[in-house]
């Protein structure tokens, strides 16, 4: 197998992986004006302000699209297509890019409700989601 | 035409599809000579150089060793880094900067050669921090957005396919045009996944080449003797968020922004086009901006592009020499060049009587957007 695509770890992304780790998905927070916001930045993009702090998620989510690989454009995931890469909302507002796990691509919808799975790709703690359970399939 | 109107005055290109050992540069410089020879004028009356920044490679300063290897001092220059919308936008800016009174003719070129070069540029992850997750490829993006205009409006595939059919049916017609095999609905259906939903039919060429356009004003064209100038009537820019994931909505684009203002700034609506030269760098893209730009109603581009009305004949002739998906994956200049073409009725598929053509450019994944309305 092939080398894993590390995420790049620096002062600034490290306490989320950190939390991801630890079991929680962590999202930054102004500490001026609330906003809520992935993926990691100095400033809060929406007042510029430098001071916010980590928040951990919900973990519930709503998928917003997605789309499945049927070939590999890396060779780490030759063994893993097909899947899919989903844009997840999570409840508190952040979006992030992730997998949903699932043996049934067929049955992802828009506005499905998701739920926090952290899996090991690695030794990387990893944010993916399921379907929410109680979600039915259609 | 306004006495303080702009002319494309010349336009030029290099041969489309495999062009081994040819530097960018040496592509640029091979279509300005078409381009600064079609307008009709001596280079010692250019004095602007603007590049797009290139796909394949980026090089600091490249519009200025561009104009190096053109032999050219000129008093502006630059290279603009907007992806697929930095043609037009360049040619909008530097159509501003001749009205101020800055320059008074600009040479506008764009060249890439992933072809024979590096496609790295296209299939690399999009953000290193998504890479874990298996996001590679600038075709993930697209088939993103489109999945949720799919999921959300009903728009099918087949809908998709019609205009790659079109597309290709105006390249096959194209001497010049890169692929010329005609299509079917279903050669589309039956082509493999890139990134399901988007076909390998879905998705526009890789491409080396060059085009480039000469810019001036309307009295500088009479001055020179230009002797097919093409008034740009109005254009428009817009842009949204960078990353597919963050955008607010992914359904729409800032094609409505820039579609807007170049409508308004041309005194025209959608129903005085003629003929439009809308980049296809993927099938989705096409549909979506001719909604953003008022040819239908949100979510019914799929219904607007069935039944050959894409063709020409039809309600909106698209992409006469092929586009991205057919002549040359080229990022742009091309549509640019047919549109001049369309306006001078010499085009391999023209539009009987066509009077107003409208160019759009976009970047990233729908990321930047331009749009140019050009007139006789």
């Amino acid at each position: 197998m092939s080398e894993f695509p590390a995420p790049p770890v620096d002062e600034l992304t490290r306490p989320f992986w950190d939390g991801l780790t630890a079991g929680e998905l962590r999202f930054q927070r102004c500490r001026q004006c609330g906003n809520a916001w992935l993926p990691q930045r100095e400033e809060c993009p929406r007042c510029w302000n430098d001071q916010w702090a980590f928040e951990a998620s919900s973990g519930r989510g709503t998928l917003v699209s997605w789309v499945v690989y049927h070939k590999a454009y890396h060779p780490y995931f030759e063994d893993k297509i097909p899947y899919n890469v989903s844009v997840v909302e999570l409840e508190e507002g952040p979006r992030l890019l992730t997998n949903v796990v699932t043996d049934d691509q067929g049955t992802l919808h828009i506005g499905q409700h998701v739920e926090l799975l952290i899996q090991d790709e690695a030794g990387f703690a990893l944010a993916r989601f399921r379907p929410a359970a109680g979600e039915t399939a259609r | 035409m306004a006495s303080d109107s702009v002319v494309i005055a010349g336009i030029g290109q290099t041969a489309f599809g495999k062009l081994p050992g040819r530097s960018v540069t040496s592509l640029n410089v091979e279509a300005c000579r078409n381009a600064v020879a079609d307008a009709g004028i001596e280079k010692s009356a250019i004095d602007a150089v603007f590049a797009k920044s290139i796909t394949s490679g980026h090089q600091r300063f490249y519009a200025q060793k561009l104009a190096e290897a053109l032999g050219l001092q000129p008093r502006m220059g630059g290279t603009w880094d907007q992806g697929g919308a930095s043609n037009v936008t360049l040619i909008s800016m530097a159509a501003d900067a001749i009205k101020a009174g800055h320059i008074e003719v600009a040479l506008i070129a764009s060249a890439d050669n992933p072809r024979t070069g590096t496609r790295s540029a296209y299939s690399r992850p999009l953000a290193t921090a998504d890479a874990p997750y298996g996001w590679f490829g600038v075709s993930a993006g697209y088939a993103m957005i489109a999945q949720r205009h799919m999921r959300q409006f009903g728009t099918t595939s087949e809908q998709l396919g019609a205009i790659a059919v079109a597309c290709r049916k105006h390249g096959a017609a194209n001497p010049n045009a890169q692929l010329r095999k005609p299509i079917t609905i279903e050669d589309h259906q039956a082509s493999p996944w890139i990134v399901e939903p988007l076909h390998r039919d879905d998705c526009c060429l890789v491409s080396d080449g060059a085009a480039a356009v000469v810019v001036m004003s309307e009295r500088k064209a009479k001055e020179l003797g230009v002797s097919a100038p093409v008034p740009v009537l109005g254009c428009g820019h817009g842009q949204t968020s960078w990353d597919v994931a963050l955008r607010p909505d992914l359904t729409s684009t800032s094609a409505a922004v820039a579609g807007a203002q170049a409508f308004a700034a041309a005194g025209l609506t959608p129903a005085d086009i003629d003929v439009a030269q809308i980049y296809d760098c993927f099938t989705i893209t096409v549909l979506m901006t001719l909604e953003d730009y008022g040819f239908c109603a949100k979510g019914e581009g799929g219904k607007f592009v069935e039944d050959g009305a894409l063709e020409v004949g039809g309600a909106l002739p698209l992409n006469t020499s092929g586009g991205l998906l057919s002549e040359t994956g080229m990022p742009g200049m091309q549509l640019v060049l047919e549109g001049v073409r369309q306006m001078r009725g010499t085009s391999t598929t023209q539009v009987p009587g066509a009077r107003h053509v409208l160019v759009s450019g976009q970047g990233g994944a729908m990321h930047t957007h331009a749009t140019m309305i050009l007139g006789q």
